[in-house]
């Protein structure tokens, strides 16, 4: 809650909403409206991993031997760019609470670049799914008898997959504008919040696929 | 604001090294067939990672009370949404 410190200082800040009563005060009622909206995320990718080991419980087999048709490479790429890319993220906050604009600046294009080279190597997998006929539908084929039920591990890959890269893609317009933001010198020392609460909405989308890479491309791995 | 909780450089530097390593970690140990292990081991260096991300990254070690019970009771919801609809399925072929 407010100390004396902060009450003078941020008294007459433009930033400064008039209903609070300083801009710590203010920063903290942001954090926790984004973890509210966060926990939201959290349930509503909580629905989709619950039907996920609902089908695979069901399905051990035809899970693992569809999970091998993942090109692994590329999703323990992408966990390495997503990881690095929340580095560059969290470097982004610091030099924004530290008021080094110039570095804010640099770390968030590293940051968009990573989140573009990640939505690339998705690209690139869901082409080779496609070439490969691993899109359910009419078009559908897998070798050996899991046909149909190979076809509900690539449902759920596509559905999951497609729903993360969205938020990639929100998560880019969101950096966008905090480039912008950080460019015309909205964002100062004392007004970082901006870049902390955009940065929790990239740390949770990095969360989110730190559990889909193991669960899409790891569990039919030493299966052979 | 948040001027009391800059962390150095060093901290940021560590997770990302420890993430990483647990990235390429998991990767190993997928190929190597340990039964039923394979999905324990893969989800508890996912966890651990997320935990990582979350407490340092996005800095709730030094959250507030009222940030922490928020995502406390997130999680307790999903364990329950988990929890409740695996025992069923879990238990469907018992007699």
């Amino acid at each position: 809650m407010p100390d004396a410190h902060s009450a003078v200082a941020a008294h007459a800040h433009p930033a400064l909403a008039h209903h609070f009563e300083d801009l710590e005060q203010q920063n903290e009622a942001a954090t926790l409206g984004m973890w509210v909206f966060l926990v939201t995320e959290i349930l509503f990718f909580g629905g989709l991993f619950v039907t996920y080991l609902v089908y695979r419980s069901s399905y051990p087999g035809a899970f693992s031997a569809a999970s091998h048709e993942m090109v692994i490479w590329a999703g323990t790429l992408n966990t390495a760019v997503l990881i690095t890319s929340s580095l560059t993220m969290a470097l982004a906050v610091r030099a924004a609470q530290l008021g080094d604009r110039r570095s804010l600046i640099w770390l968030l294009l590293a940051t968009m670049a990573l989140g573009c080279v990640f939505l690339g190597v998705k690209a690139f997998e869901y082409r080779t799914e496609f070439i490969e006929h691993h899109v359910p539908g009419p078009g559908f084929q897998f070798e050996g008898p899991y046909l149909r039920q190979a076809q509900i591990f690539f449902s759920l890959y596509f559905v999951m997959t497609g729903l993360h890269a969205l938020h990639m893609i929100i998560g880019l317009g969101i950096m966008a504008v905090m480039l912008w933001w950080s460019i015309r010198g909205t964002i100062t020392r004392e007004y970082a919040s901006p870049i902390e609460i955009s940065g929790l909405y990239w740390h949770f989308v990095d969360i989110v696929w730190i559990f889909l890479f193991p669960l899409l491309y790891l569990i039919g791995r030493h299966v052979h | 604001m948040s001027t009391e909780h800059i962390l150095p450089k060093r901290t940021y530097y560590t997770v990302f090294a420890i993430l990483i390593a647990c990235t390429y970690l998991t990767w190993q140990v997928a190929y190597f067939d340990l039964g039923a292990l394979n999905a324990v081991v893969a989800l508890g260096i996912a966890a651990l990672k997320a935990v990582l991300v979350v407490l340092f990254f996005m800095h709730v070690r030094y959250g507030t009370r009222l940030t922490w019970a928020v995502i406390v009771a997130g999680v307790f919801w999903l364990t329950i949404l988990l929890a409740v609809t695996m025992s069923d399925y879990l238990t469907r072929g018992w007699k």
